[in-house]
This record gives structure tokens, sequence and C-alpha cells, in this order.
């Protein structure tokens, strides 16, 4: 069962990582241009530089 | 023109909304474009909100953004800096959402493991992390229902919120002291959970909200909303509509809206006032005369003096009665709200029963908390509030895939219970468009001579013609010249050696004596020098599915009603073509107003249908209230529902889903009113664990989506909407 001393507070300091990205990318308008997303992933060379 | 706000070091940044942005390509074309310009420092396209955010260095003046972006073809509207930004009540509630997300899976999954049998010493240590985990995230996330439940409980009043928030705070309190004390049951995961079923029905009906207010307001960007005016030195500057004031002259150029109230000071033309007054036939302007925001100028420049500024002129007039109309709309009460009306004081009732048999019973006050937050969460309206919203956001994305866009869910409840439809004519149940009556009957040489002048005109007439004789065969005669436009009376031109007028029939045939009791003058004839040729007659093209939507709306047992601003025997006319018996004609929008009030003094639930600017005020009135997408901005932003479809089919669309939806809403209510039945004996009797709530809390609510998903396939297999078997029937009768 020692095992679980590291899994589990492993396993949620990780799950914290995953809400804390989510967080920031939805803080980071990720999330504001889904349509344009699609779109831009065809553009060939590299469109102005992002902020 | 460039309303913008200043970002970090020295640069400033705009939000500029781009209509015409509609494809990958667009991005990158904008995007390179305004890169090239000097100092801009960054540009970025958005496709899914169709506008472009810039940034450039903070300067004396600010970059040539907008003479860049209309050069690459892409011209920026004015924007309404007010409503730039995110919506702060949307992130709010999904960063919420996503917190409560994570802690409900992370507890959960310890939950489970005590579920399953760890011994006493680790189920302590999962009881205590999961009270780590759950009080960040019952603290964050819970502050939507907290605050709504504060201030529902400083005014005296209750909602739904008061039960959650009680039940959230007293399960965790209990449940930390549980934890402390080594208990063998904690509620953590329950309580979190909670939150995350109900914060999932508001961010739904949240975004189902927002989705529709933005693609409103996208069809107002499409309207420029600047004015060219003209200044005292001759030069002429673009200027916002709010930014006009009285003794301003405005050039109106043909084809255009009036943006204020004001006098004519040069030019002759017609103006359209149809949005206005409901009146079809274009009135002739000079100089002098007093015109009014609204109004379409069809034929010839103007030049016009304000007289108000925009935020006093008519439209703000209109805005002023709507206001004052409101009253009675606020009235109604959301079924949900009435629920919880119902419901919170019974839920507490029980809770506190119980806490106070259980504790005199049996003397332990711990065991009586501990069932009386039982009692809380197991009745804790999860599928209740789950119950209204899914219904609402499947049937509203249901409407909006056809075409049909709802600002909110409480408008698909009004609509349910709707007696009478009153609807207008000019623009609603008609295109507004006058058609050549007759069309095919006409004589082809004179409508060919006829639409050769017409083709120089906007006058609807001559539009009217010139449209006929292009679903014929559309040449125009090669040997007319000199057309000219005499507004108000008609065209005149020369064909070789004979003088051709179109137009009204005193006017064209001047050449004859007149005859002061002559033919009705709402024709256009066409006169070969003062000889009649021919005359048409117009009528007004029904909007598509019109019939239809009549006949489907008295098949669900409704009145149907007609307020028209126009002339009698215009709406007599169409009303006897559509079989509608109740009329009114020449109504101003106060009378429009006035006639909605009675009906709803008379008990009647009316939906009003209408595009002008003089319904306006009558959809305040009215219990519930639709557009077509051509509306006025004031009438759209104004109305329940916008259809974006020309065919007024959407009218019964939206009146069947608004029914299936208060169907399922009734049946979901039960259902949560049942599972509340049968769980709360359980919870009294002291027999819900932590377990058994979590089983119970997702399983009525997996019921409650299940069953409002079934507004999706039970029509279309089942129940053909009634326009569509009308349809059918009709055209049974006619191949009889």
């Amino acid at each position: 069962m020692s095992v679980l001393a590291y899994l589990i507070p492993l396993s949620i300091v990780l799950g914290i990582v995953g809400l804390a990205a989510f967080l920031w990318c939805l803080k980071n308008g990720q999330y504001e241009d889904l349509d344009g997303a699609a779109e831009r992933v065809l553009f060939d060379e590299d469109g102005p530089a992002g902020p | 023109m460039l309303a913008s706000r200043p970002v970090a070091d020295g640069q400033r940044e705009a939000r500029l909304s781009v209509p015409a942005i509609h494809c990958g390509a667009c991005l990158r074309t904008v995007e390179s474009a305004l890169a090239g310009v000097d100092g801009v420092l960054h540009a970025r396209a958005n496709l899914t909100g169709r506008n472009v955010t810039v940034r450039w260095r903070d300067g004396s003046l600010p970059p040539a953004i907008v003479e860049t972006l209309a050069a690459a073809g892409y011209p920026p509207h004015l924007a309404d800096s007010a409503r730039d930004g995110p919506d702060p009540v949307q992130s709010e509630l999904v960063r919420a959402l996503s917190v409560a997300g994570f802690a409900s899976g992370n507890i959960m999954l310890l939950s489970v493991s005590v579920w399953s049998g760890t011994d006493a010493a680790m189920r302590d240590v999962f009881h205590a992390l999961s009270a780590l985990i759950a009080l960040p995230a019952l603290a964050y996330s819970g502050r939507v229902f907290y605050r709504s439940a504060w201030q529902a409980l400083r005014r005296g009043r209750t909602n739904m919120d008061v039960p959650i928030s009680i039940g959230v705070a007293l399960a965790f309190a209990l449940s930390v002291y549980d934890t402390i004390e080594g208990g063998p049951h904690a509620y953590f995961d329950a309580a979190v959970m909670l939150l995350l079923f109900l914060l999932v029905g508001r961010t739904l009906d949240h975004a189902m909200r927002a989705r529709a207010h933005a693609a409103v307001e996208g069809l107002a960007r499409l309207s420029p909303r600047g004015v060219v005016v003209e200044r005292e030195d001759g030069t002429t500057a673009y200027l916002p509509v709010g930014e006009i004031v009285p003794g301003m002259t405005v050039i109106v150029a043909a084809g255009d809206r009036l943006p204020v109230d004001g006098r004519v000071l040069s030019g002759v033309s017609q103006l359209d006032r149809s949005l206005v007054t409901g009146e079809n036939l274009p009135v002739p302007v000079s100089a002098g005369a007093v015109v009014e925001a609204g109004t379409l100028n069809l034929s010839a420049p103007l030049r016009v003096e304000a007289s108000v500024a925009a935020g006093d002129s008519f439209l703000a007039e209109i805005v002023r009665l709507m206001a004052a109309a409101e009253g009675g709309r606020s009235a109604y009460r959301r079924i949900a709200d009435r629920a919880a009306a119902l419901y919170a004081p019974f839920v507490h009732a029980t809770a506190i029963l119980a806490l106070v048999a259980w504790f005199s019973v049996t003397g332990d006050l711990h065991l009586a908390i501990t069932i009386a937050v039982a009692v809380l969460i197991i009745t804790c309206p999860c599928a209740l509030g789950l119950a209204v919203p899914i219904v609402q956001v499947i049937a509203t994305r249901r409407l909006f895939d056809r075409g049909v866009m709802v600002k909110d869910g409480a408008a698909l409840e009004r609509l349910a219970g709707v007696d009478v439809v009153v609807f207008d004519k000019t623009g609603t149940l008609t295109l507004g468009v006058p058609r050549l009556r007759d069309r095919d009957h006409a004589d082809a040489k004179a409508l060919a001579l006829a639409a050769t002048l017409a083709a120089y005109s906007r006058h609807p007439h001559a539009r009217a013609l010139a449209a006929a004789h292009a679903a014929r065969d559309g040449r125009l005669d090669p040997a007319v010249a000199d057309v000219r436009e005499y507004p108000g009376d008609g065209l005149e031109a020369r064909r070789n050696a004979d003088v051709v007028r179109l137009g009204r029939a005193a006017w064209a045939l001047a050449r004859q004596p007149r005859d002061p009791a002559g033919p009705a003058e709402a024709g256009t004839v066409l006169a070969v020098n003062g000889r009649l040729v021919a005359a048409f007659v117009f009528d007004e093209a029904l909007r598509a599915g019109a019939r239809d939507a009549i006949a489907a709306f008295r098949g669900e047992g409704l009145d149907v009603e007609i307020l028209s601003g126009d002339h009698e025997p215009a709406v007599a006319g169409l009303a006897g073509t559509l079989g509608v018996v109740r009329f009114r004609a020449a109504m101003r929008p106060e009378g429009k107003l006035a006639r909605l009030n009675s009906l709803a003094a008379a008990g009647h639930k009316a939906l009003m249908i209408g595009d002008g600017l003089n319904d306006t005020p009558a959809f305040a009135a009215a219990h519930v209230s639709m557009a077509p997408s051509s509306a006025v901005d004031v009438g759209r932003n104004a109305a329940d529902f916008v259809f974006l479809r020309e065919s007024l089919d959407a009218g019964p669309l939206a009146l069947a889903t608004a029914r299936r939806a208060g169907q399922l809403i009734r049946q979901n209510l039960a259902i949560a009113v049942l599972y509340n039945g049968v769980a709360l004996p359980f919870a009294i009797a002291g027999l819900v664990t932590p377990l058994v709530a979590a089983l119970a809390m997702s399983g009525s609510s997996l019921i409650v989506v299940a069953n409002a998903l079934r507004l999706d396939w039970r029509p279309r297999r089942k129940r053909p909407l009634r326009a569509a078997a009308w349809r059918a029937e009709a055209g049974e009768g006619l191949a009889r």
C-alpha cells in the first residue's frame, strides 16, 4: 500500500497540471476562434507571429 | 472612429468588426495586409467572430488600419466598443465548471476506493485528501450559487440556489467533522458532484443565450452605422451615427436609410417609409420636407439637416414606448422559478423536520444532522436544475439549425402558451415588395418598353416591372434614350421621336383632359405621347410560407389577426387572400401597442410577428414576439425569436418545438419529483449513504437528459409538423 503514498499525490498533481493548462488555454484565447484554427492549419507558410 | 484601449508598454489595441471575413484565405489576406502597415505590431483575424484585433505602437496617429482593410476588400465597420471583449459571465461559468469537473473526478476516484472497502486508516486519509480537494473547488465553483442565494435571501425571497448553497455548505462542514472524528461516511463527492451537474445546466443555458445574442448582433453589424456629414467648409466626413448633433448636414445617398430625424435641405427623392409606418408606397419628398429616421431613400441623394441627435429621434421615441410597455412582460415567471418557489420551502421544512424528529427520538445530534444533510443532498434539485435548461438548450439548438434564433429559454416557455397570433402586414406577411399582377398576361411589347424605363429607377413599382420582364425574356428596348426620373410622378424617356412616360396616370396622360373623378391612382401606366399604352396593377408578394403558417397556427387552435399601418384596401385585400377575418388597418405604433395591451387585458397571450419600427412597441407588450432577420435593428433586438430564412414556416416550427419542449419540461419535472418521492423516505429513514446519494444523483440526471434528447427524434418520426401535414392535405385536394 505504500505505493499509494506517492501515486495518489502524483495523480492529483497531474490533474492539477491538466486543469491549469486548460485554464491557461481559456485565458489565452485558444478557444475564441475554433473555425479559424481549423483553417489556419492549412496555411503553407508561417503567418504573422502570435503575441 | 477607432475605439481603442491601451495595453502594456505604450501599445494600443482595437477590435474591428469585419463581416467580409468568411474563409481561411480571408484570415491570411487580412493579417498580411495589416502586417504591412507601418506601426502595426500584431494583427489577428477571427473567423468565428468575423473581427480582427489589431495592436499598434501608441504614437501621434493611429496607423492607416481602416484604409488598408478597405483597400484589401475587407471594409471594417464602426465597432461597438461596449460589446467587445470576451463575455465575463461565460468565462466565469466555464472556469467554475472545469474546476468542479477536476475536483469531482479526483474525489470520485478516492470515494470509489472507500466504497469498495478500504481499511479505516486508509479511509480517513482518503477522506482528508477529498476534503483538501473539495474545499477550494466548492469555494471557487460554488460562488455562482452562493451569490444568487445571498441576493435572494437579502430580499427575503428564496430560490433554487438557497437549498443548494445550504446543502453544499452543511454537507461539507459535516463531512469535515466526520473526517476528523474518523467517521465512516463523508459527502465530499456528493457536494462537488451536485455543483458539477448544476454548473453544466447553467453553462449550457448561458452559452445558448450568448450564441443567439451574438448572431443577432452580427446581423446588426452588417449594416454600417456611419453617416456622411458635410462640414461647413464643404468637406465631408464619415461619422458614427451617435456623433450626429442637431444642425449637422447629412448626405443620404440613394439606397441608404436616414440615420436621424431631420428636414430636407435640397434634393428631390422618394422615401420608402414601410419600416416606420408599414405603408408600402413611397412618399415623394423635396426641400423643406420633414423626414424620419429609419426611412429608406429611394431615388436621388438628399441633403438633410439633422433636427435632433440620433438619441432623440423617432427611433428613440419607439424605444421609450417599448420601455413603458415592458412592465407586463416582467410579470412572467419562469417554470423553473415557479417550481423552486414551491420546492425550496418544502425541502427546508423536510430537512428541519427530519433533524428535529431524529434528535428527539434518538437524542443523537450528529446522527440527526447527518440525516438532515442526506435529505438536503438527495432532494437537492440536481435533476431539477438540469430538467429545464437541458430541454431548452436542445430545443434552441434544433431551432438554430433551422434558422430560428431564440433569445432565451423563457421565450420558449411563453411561446408554448400563446392563443393569439398577431401579424404585421408589410414586410412580415408580405415581402414589402410589390409584384406585377397578371404577370403572364401582360402585353410583351409594352412590358419590354416599360421595363427599359424602369431599369433606371429604384421605385418599388419600377423594380417590380423590371423583375417581371427579366423573368420573361429580359431584353431591353435599345431605342430608348434620355431617361429622366421625376420623383413622385414617374419616368420619362425618348424613343425615336416619341415621348414615353411611365408613372402616375394623371402625369403620364397629361395631354388628355383631366378627369377629377378619374381612375384610381393605385396603378402605374405606360403612355406614349400622352396616349395610354398599358396600365400595370401591382399587388404585394406574399412571404413564402405565409399561407401555410396561418393554416398551421389555425390548426393549433390559435386566432390569427393582422395589424397594419398600411391603407385599408391593401390590408383588406391581403386579409381576404389569406382568409383572415380580423384585421385592422392604418394603425400607428401606439395603436398596435394599445391593441396588444387590450388583448393581454382580456386574458389572451399573443404572439406578435412583425418587422418594422412601428411593431417594436407592440413586441414589448406581446406575450412573446418574433421578427424576420430583415427587420430593423431595434425590432430584431427586442424580439424573442428571430428567423433567418425567408419562409414564415419558422413561426409554426417554433411553436411546435416550444410546445414539445414544454411537454418535455413538465415530464422532466415530474421525473425529478417522482425521484424525490422515492428517494426522500430512504433519506429520512437514514438509509442514504454517500454511495447511494452518488448513484441516485447521477441516475436521475441521466434520465432527465435522456428524456430531453427525445425532443430531437420524436416529432420527425411520429408527429410531422402540422404545416407539412396541411400542405400534404392541400396537395391531395388539388390533385383531386
